[in-house]
C-alpha cells in the first residue's frame, strides 16, 4: 500500500538540518499506522514526501503502487492528506469548501457523500458558517470532510489531534475506526502517546529516525526492563528520593503514580520481583515517606519512548 | 488558613447572547498548583483572559494578586507570569537577549537581570547555548527556557496555557519539575492541559462544562466522586454531558 524506502530529507542552505534520517517502514491495506513522537521528529517531512508535496533528498517511495516522484499526479488523485495547520478556505462557507474539493477532484459531494456522512452530520447546522470562524473541533471534522470527498484509498493525517480534548480526541478515533471498516488505509500522526494503542502498528520516531515499529503490543512486550508503579503520601518527595535509589535505571512520574525500572538482569540470577519491592518500600519508608504502595506493571508505550530517548 | 492568590465570585464573560463563562466561583492558594481543565469551547481561554486583565468581565467579581480585574488589570500584569504552547520566546532572538528582552519588560534592573540570567543558565545547564537563537534549540529546551522566562520576575502567580503540547515525554516531565521547583518556592500555578496524567500532578483541579464548573477539587477525591480509577474517565464523564455545540 505505503513504503518508504531509506528516505531521507535535509533542510538548510548546507543541508545541515537532517530532518528525516534513513527512514524505511511500510504500510498494510486497511491499516492505521501511526507515526508517535514529539514536534520536529520529522513526521511532517514523512507526510510531505509521501503525499508528493516535498521531493526526498534520496531513497524512495510508493502509494499505492506509485512511485511518489514519477507517479506523483496519480498519487494526488488517490490519497487525501489532512495538514497540520488548517488549510481550507477561511472565508468560504463549510459548504463551499466541501463544493471546491468536489469540484476540483471533478467529483460532487452527493457523488461520495456516503463516505463523509457521519461526520457532516455534526457539521451540517453550521454549513453557511464560513470556515474562519468555526471552532478548533469543527473545523478539524470539515478538513476531515474536506480529504475525504473524491473518496481516497490512502489517508494522510498529521497531528489531527493536537491541542484537542480528551473527549473530541476520543470521539476523533471512533470516525477513523469507522474510515478504517470501509478499507481505508490510514497514516496518522501525533504526539499523544496514549493513542498509539489506537493504531494498528506505529512507528516510533524521534530527531528523523525511527527507533521501533511493530504493533503497540509487541512494542510493549519488548520492553527491556522491570518495571514497578509506585505511590506514596507526596508525590515531590517520592520523586526525590526514588532519583537516589540506587537499584533503579530510571524513575519518573506517570500520572497519579511514579514509575521505577530497574535492570531485569537480577532476577533472572534469582532475585524475585517481591524482594525487589521489599528493598525499595525499606528504602522509601526510611526516608520518610508513607502509605507506600508498589505493583509490577507493563510497561506501556510511552515508558517505552522514555527508555528509548536515554 | 493558606493565603488566597486568585478569587472569583460569580464571575461572567457574555460575547452578544453567547456565554461564554457562566457565574464561576473559586479560590486559589498560594503556592498550590491549579488544573485548569475543560473540553475545547468549555470557556477556559475566556476566563484565562479575564483572569490576565486582557479583557474585562461582564459581571460578577474576582481579584488576582490582590487586584481587582476591572480597575487594577495593570497591576495585575506585572504581578503575573504567561506562557503558552503558541507564544512564549523570541525565536529570533538568543537565549541571552530573551532573558534581556524580558527582564527589562517586567522592569528588572540590569544588575537584576544579569544576576537572574546568571543563576538561569547555570540552573538549565544552558552555558553552551547561551548564545544561540532560540530556533535552533530543541522544543523541550524551548518550552523549559519559556517557563523560566515566565518566572524570571518572581512573579505571585504563573499561568501556563497548554505548557507541555507536543514535547517529548521526557521533556514534558522536565518542564513538570520546573513547576514543582516554582510551586515550593511559593509561586501559584494556574495551568490548563489535555494530558490527564499531568493533570494528576496537580493539587487541585477544576473541570469546566458549558462555561461553568462543573467539578473542583484534588484528583484523588474526583476519582472518588466519579468512581473511577483514571481522570481521564473523571473529565469523559463530565464533558460528555456537554451541550453546547461549541
Amino acid at each position: 500500500m505505503v513504503t518508504a524506502n531509506d528516505l531521507v530529507k535535509t533542510y538548510g542552505k548546507k543541508n545541515e538540518v537532517l530532518a528525516v534520517d534513513h527512514v524505511s517502514f511500510s504500510v498494510k491495506e486497511a491499516e492505521i499506522f501511526g507515526l508517535i513522537g514529539p514536534d520536529g521528529a520529522g513526521k511532517t517531512s514523512i507526510f510531505r514526501m509521501l503525499t508528493t508535496l516535498l521531493l526526498p533528498d534520496s531513497g524512495s517511495a510508493s502509494v499505492q503502487g506509485f512511485d511518489v516522484v514519477k507517479d506523483y499526479k496519480a498519487i494526488r488523485n488517490t490519497v487525501g492528506y489532512m495538514p497540520g495547520r488548517f488549510s481550507l478556505y477561511q472565508d468560504l462557507t463549510v459548504e463551499e469548501n466541501l463544493d471546491f474539493f468536489a469540484t476540483v477532484f471533478e467529483t460532487t459531494v452527493a457523488e461520495n457523500y456516503d463516505l463523509i456522512k457521519d461526520i457532516y452530520v455534526q457539521l451540517e447546522p453550521f454549513k453557511k458558517r464560513r470556515a474562519g470562524k468555526l471552532s478548533g473541533g469543527m473545523k478539524q471534522k470539515l478538513a476531515l470532510c474536506c480529504a475525504l470527498i473524491h473518496k481516497p484509498t490512502v489517508l494522510f493525517l498529521d497531528e489531527p489531534t493536537t491541542g484537542v480534548d480528551p473527549v473530541s480526541r476520543k470521539e476523533f478515533w471512533e470516525m477513523l475506526k469507522r474510515l478504517q471498516s470501509q478499507g481505508i488505509t490510514i497514516l496518522v500522526s501525533t504526539p499523544y502517546m496514549d493513542e498509539a494503542d489506537l493504531c494498528d502498528r506505529i512507528a516510533l520516531i524521534q530527531n528523523g529516525k525511527i527507533l521501533s515499529i511493530d504493533t503497540p503490543e509487541n512494542i510493549s512486550a519488548a520492553y527491556p526492563d522491570k518495571l514497578f508503579a509506585v505511590k506514596a503520601n507526596k508525590m515531590s518527595t517520592l520523586l526525590k528520593e526514588l532519583a537516589q535509589f540506587k537499584n533503579a535505571s530510571a524513575t519518573y512520574s506517570f500520572g497519579e503514580y511514579a514509575h521505577v525500572a530497574t535492570d531485569s538482569k537480577q532476577f533472572e540470577a534469582g532475585n524475585a520481583p517481591v524482594e525487589f519491592e521489599k528493598e525499595l518500600e525499606d528504602y522509601l519508608a526510611d526516608h520518610g515517606l508513607e502509605n507506600i504502595e508498589i505493583k509490577e506493571i507493563k510497561a506501556s508505550v510511552e515508558d517505552c519512548f522514555i527508555k528509548f530517548l536515554k | 488558613m493558606p493565603e488566597v492568590v486568585i478569587q472569583t465570585e460569580n464571575l461572567t464573560k457574555r460575547f452578544g447572547d453567547f456565554t461564554a463563562v457562566d457565574e464561576i466561583t473559586f479560590e486559589v492558594f498560594k503556592g498550590e498548583i491549579f488544573g485548569f481543565l475543560g473540553a475545547n469551547g468549555a470557556g477556559k481561554t475566556t476566563a484565562m483572559r479575564m483572569l490576565t486583565g486582557l479583557s474585562n468581565p461582564t459581571s460578577g467579581k474576582a481579584t488576582v494578586a490582590g487586584f481587582d480585574v476591572y480597575k487594577q488589570p495593570e497591576n495585575i500584569k506585572k504581578n503575573i507570569g504567561y506562557m503558552s504552547q503558541k507564544f512564549s520566546l523570541y525565536e529570533d532572538l538568543t537565549v541571552m537577549e530573551n532573558l534581556q528582552f524580558f527582564g527589562g519588560i517586567y522592569g528588572l534592573s540590569d544588575n537584576q537581570i544579569k544576576q537572574n540570567s546568571e543563576a538561569l543558565i547555570q540552573e538549565l545547564s544552558l552555558q553552551n547555548q547561551a548564545k544561540k537563537l532560540v530556533a535552533d534549540l530543541p522544543l523541550g529546551w524551548k518550552q523549559k527556557l519559556a517557563f523560566s522566562v515566565a518566572i524570571f520576575h518572581n512573579p505571585k502567580i504563573v499561568f501556563l496555557d497548554e505548557p507541555t503540547g507536543g514535547v517529548d515525554p521526557s521533556a514534558r516531565r522536565q518542564v513538570w519539575d520546573l513547576i514543582y521547583a516554582a510551586a515550593d518556592k511559593g509561586i501559584t500555578v494556574f495551568v490548563t492541559t489535555h494530558y490527564m496524567d499531568e493533570a494528576e500532578y496537580c493539587n487541585r483541579i477544576s473541570i469546566m462544562v458549558d462555561g461553568k464548573i462543573a467539578a473542583l477539587d484534588a484528583p484523588g477525591n474526583l476519582k472518588k466522586q466519579f468512581s473511577t480509577h483514571s481522570m481521564d474517565d473523571v473529565f469523559y464523564q463530565l464533558a460528555r454531558g456537554a451541550t453546547r455545540n461549541e
